[in-house]
């Protein structure tokens, strides 16, 4: 196990080049650099002043000079500053914009999987019955509202007009005079609604997927031996088949890794969360490179260990395709 | 703001615009309901006011800031030498009066004796000095380094006296002034960009800083020591809600006292009695206009019959109706309606189709092929009008143009772009037939780098090409004289001739539309805004809803 790990970390480095190479690629063709903002149609800047901020932030060279220097840099974990006019390093805006998002993702990934499986496994177990009809319905509205409207329509009822939960943000304007407890009294009260309307949103996918699986299961000839042997059917469904539906559940959550510190636009948006999402979407309309960099490094990365993670665990849980060696 | 000119991208939450268009707002009521009688409303310090903001700020030196987030912060926590007053004219602010020599070179400011940072360090000519010269350093990643650039000579005369001399009279040059003084003290010998003060400002201004959360909210706290005096209103956060649909329900369930409201917001959404109750709505002309510019080195815009043509086919009216809800006017020439330089002697080619059609034959468009679209010359007269993506109100009006023009037998297409793709490929290039875009309007009337036909390079922003030598005569004479009375004979014929020329179409002004909860007081529009008089506003005793520790 442990060569084939290192051996897989070690082909990460390439694909890893590729992807930074790629997106620095992709970056450079969009049109307008992170000066544009600054200096476009502002009556302000003659020419003198624009090159002066473009050589500011070295945008005055060749792209492939700009590349070279920015990869020397990350060789030793160095993001760089962003571009926007903050100037501050890449790193602290990422980093303090993580734990908010990793909490969220955490929390809605984890109801996902609360609320997800046992409606897959029972959806399967009655395939066509009434239930299973329900639920295909109820989970696909989930997956077609958009998330915007539903968010609104929630804040209206909670938070206006019921006055029960907080509209936006995660804590409340007086969240350091509070003590540790009611922190996270207050923390939680205003998560509910961002977490209730993200995980409403992933609740088709996943239990699709559960459903699918166990019905796949439960046509095996093991589970039909068990049903043989007389076992009762809760035995056969929850020890028997759902143990092996879970299996490529691991190739999922080994693939959502990166989405864990990746947020989404608008769900930050409307709820005024200050996620990784709003950062991204802004450097990208700014042109700020260097975060714009920074962040896909850190999803790429990600994304590549997930892999690797889900690999590594399926084999753990699924005797069947251990890798040799 | 200080820039002359800036491109309406972002939208003002805080009112540095306005004119005296009236509130509409309540009888004093209590929280409860109940009313308090007028003696009771006397000022007091104390309270908390919460603003709403789309958009955080980046930075908050007002040196390197660009964005009207961090301006609407460090308009609290700075001071200018100058400052333009309720009427907009400028008056002395950290400076106490200045001079300016016979020959109009040289402007000499006698600064106050009695000014502090923030951090108890007196304010002198020192910090005069340090903030020209970061302004001029080349290394500064500045966008107002231009006014300053134009200092032939800057002296310090003793710790309470500065002297600058221009090279060329320059009139709008003692406005730029009004720039934020930065403290020498704390910046001296270092590296600007690198500096704590970005995030953890110190000024000379009414409030000092407090806290900064990226993304969630900055506080402001009173700075008792002010010079002008210590305003009452305790503490000022800015909570950045990035949607304005749950901006709106924030402010319903009390959670922000002052927002920026939409046309529809204002008109159909805050017409309650309860609103009337809780809230006071505030309406002014905005500091910029919308126009429909055209490439004049596009064939079909070169003769001015035709863009008076265009003018005349498109009902403006029924864009500041159907678009704006009503809350806006007509815009006829560049200047904003209620200020000193507007001109409402102009031709302004009222809405009149049939006429349109007229004025379209004799620049030689006929309906020649019977297909109900104008040609000449076997083609036929169609163009895309191109604008930026996400700002719905112009997508909005682009629509009503494409519709009244097909009326006259011109075929219009929209197409919207993405900011940075917009400027860099059509607009930076030329490559567009015409733009329906904005532009904010300075307080200083000078608008040479729009309108002067030498300003037409890649990136100068006279995109449209727009060449008229007496225009460009005119608003030189104008930026070369100081007394205002004399400015404006020049300003009022450089409209009389960009209405005759019709470059743009100028579309409309709208109106800003902030509303802001009614225990608040003090609040008095007038033509800059309501911003100005902010360390009067306050909250009456009995109306306190927060209580602050310092």
């Amino acid at each position: 196990m442990g060569p084939y790990i290192l051996k897989r970390i070690f082909l990460m480095i390439p694909v890893l080049l590729g992807i930074t190479i790629l997106s620095f690629g992709v970056m450079k063709l969009a049109p307008g650099d992170p000066t544009s903002i600054l200096t476009d149609l502002n009556p302000n800047m003659n020419k003198e002043a624009v090159e002066r901020i473009r050589a500011h932030y070295g945008l005055d060279q060749p792209s492939y000079v700009q590349y070279f220097k920015w990869l020397k840099n990350m060789l030793v974990l160095d993001f760089g500053r962003s571009f926007a006019s903050d100037n501050r390093p890449v790193i602290d805006k990422i980093v303090e914009r993580i734990p908010i998002t990793l909490l969220i993702n955490v929390l809605s990934m984890i109801l996902i999987l609360i609320v997800a499986i046992p409606l897959g496994v029972m959806s399967a177990v009655k395939q066509n019955s009434l239930f299973d009809k329900g639920t295909t319905v109820f989970v696909f509205i989930g997956f077609a509202i958009p998330t915007f409207w539903l968010a609104l329509l929630l804040m209206i009822l909670f938070g206006v007009k019921l006055d029960w939960l907080p509209i936006s943000g995660f804590r409340s304007l007086d969240y350091p005079s509070l003590s540790f407890f009611e922190k996270i009294f207050d923390v939680s009260k205003h998560l509910i609604l961002p977490i209730f309307v993200s995980a409403f949103g992933g609740l088709a996918g996943m239990s699709r997927y559960m459903r699918s699986n166990m019905l796949e299961v439960i046509r095996q000839d093991y589970i039909t031996t068990a049903r043989a042997k007389g076992l009762d059917e809760r035995t056969v469904i929850f020890k028997h088949a759902l143990r092996n539906a879970l299996l490529p559940v691991i190739t999922l959550l080994g693939l959502s890794v990166p989405g864990l510190i990746g947020g989404s636009v608008i769900f930050e948006t409307i709820f005024a969360i200050p996620g990784m999402g709003q950062l991204f979407y802004q450097a990208v309309m700014m042109r700020d490179y260097p975060t714009v960099m920074g962040i896909l490094v850190i999803g790429a990365v990600l994304t590549l260990l997930g892999n690797l993670l889900a690999d590594v665990m399926y084999s753990w849980a699924d005797p069947r395709i251990r890798v040799s060696g | 703001m200080k820039a002359k000119v800036f491109l309406l991208a972002a939208i003002l939450i805080f009112g540095i615009s306005g004119c005296n268009k009236g509130e509409e707002g309540p009888a004093q009521a209590r929280t409860d309901g109940t009313p308090v009688a007028q003696e009771d409303l006397k000022p007091a310090y104390g309270d908390m006011i919460i603003r709403g903001s789309i958009g955080d700020a980046s930075v908050l030196l007002p040196i390197l800031a660009s964005d009207s987030g961090s301006f609407d912060i460090t308009a609290l926590i700075y001071n200018g030498l100058v400052r333009y007053d309720r009427d907009l004219r400028l008056i002395g602010e950290l400076a106490d009066r200045w001079e300016i020599s016979d020959d109009k070179l040289t402007i000499r400011f006698f600064l106050r004796k009695d000014v502090k940072w923030q951090d108890g360090h007196p304010f002198t000519a020192k910090d005069v000095e340090y903030t020209y010269k970061a302004y001029v350093d080349p290394k500064t990643p500045t966008a107002y380094a231009t006014d300053f650039l134009k200092v032939k000579e800057f002296r310090v005369l003793d710790p309470y006296t500065v002297e600058v001399t221009y090279n060329e009279v320059y009139a709008p040059a003692l406005g730029s002034w009004g720039q934020g003084m930065l403290p020498s003290h704390l910046l001296e010998g270092k590296e600007i960009t690198d500096s704590p003060l970005k995030r953890e400002p110190v000024g000379t201004g009414p409030y000092r800083f407090r806290e900064w959360k990226t993304q969630e909210r900055i506080v402001l706290d009173s700075y008792h020591d002010y010079f002008e005096h210590r305003p009452y209103i305790d503490r000022v956060m800015t909570r950045i809600i990035p949607d304005p649909a749950t901006m709106f329900l924030e402010l319903k369930a009390g959670r922000i006292d002052q927002m920026g409201l939409s046309p529809l917001q204002y008109q159909r959404q805050t017409d309650s009695s309860w609103f009337r109750d809780n809230f006071r709505k505030y309406k002014y002309l905005a500091f910029g206009y919308a126009y429909l510019g055209y490439n004049l080195k596009d064939w079909k815009f070169q003769d001015k019959k035709v863009r008076q043509a265009l003018t005349t086919a498109i009902n403006r009216e029924s864009i500041v109706e159907g678009v704006l809800l009503g809350l806006g006017q007509v815009a006829y020439t560049p200047y904003k309606p209620d200020t000193f330089w507007y001109n409402d002697n102009v031709k302004k080619f009222p809405y009149d189709p049939a006429k349109a059609k007229e004025m379209l034959a004799e620049a030689g468009w006929k309906d020649t092929d019977g297909d109900g679209i104008l040609d000449k010359d076997g083609k036929p007269f169609e163009f895309t009008i191109l604008t930026n993506q996400g700002n719905q109100l112009r997508e909005r009006s682009a629509t009503i143009v494409q519709r009244d023009l097909r009326k006259v037998g011109i075929r219009v297409k929209i197409r919207t772009v993405e900011w940075a793709a917009f400027l860099k490929n059509f607009i930076n290039k030329r490559n567009f037939e015409a733009c329906l875009l904005g532009w904010s309007i300075g307080i200083d009337p000078s608008q040479i780098d729009i309108w002067n036909s030498k300003k037409i390079g890649p990136s100068e922003l006279n995109f449209v090409t727009y060449q008229n030598p007496e225009v460009d005569k005119l608003l030189d004479q104008g930026a070369a004289v100081y007394d205002p009375e004399k400015r404006k004979v020049f300003y009022d014929k450089f409209q009389e001739i960009i209405a005759e020329d019709q470059p743009y179409t100028f579309l409309y002004v709208s109106y800003a539309l902030p509303i802001i909860s009614a225990r608040f007081h003090g609040i008095d529009p007038a033509p800059i805004g309501i911003g100005y008089n902010f360390i009067d506003w306050f909250v009456p005793k009995q109306l306190q809803k927060y209580h602050i520790e310092p």
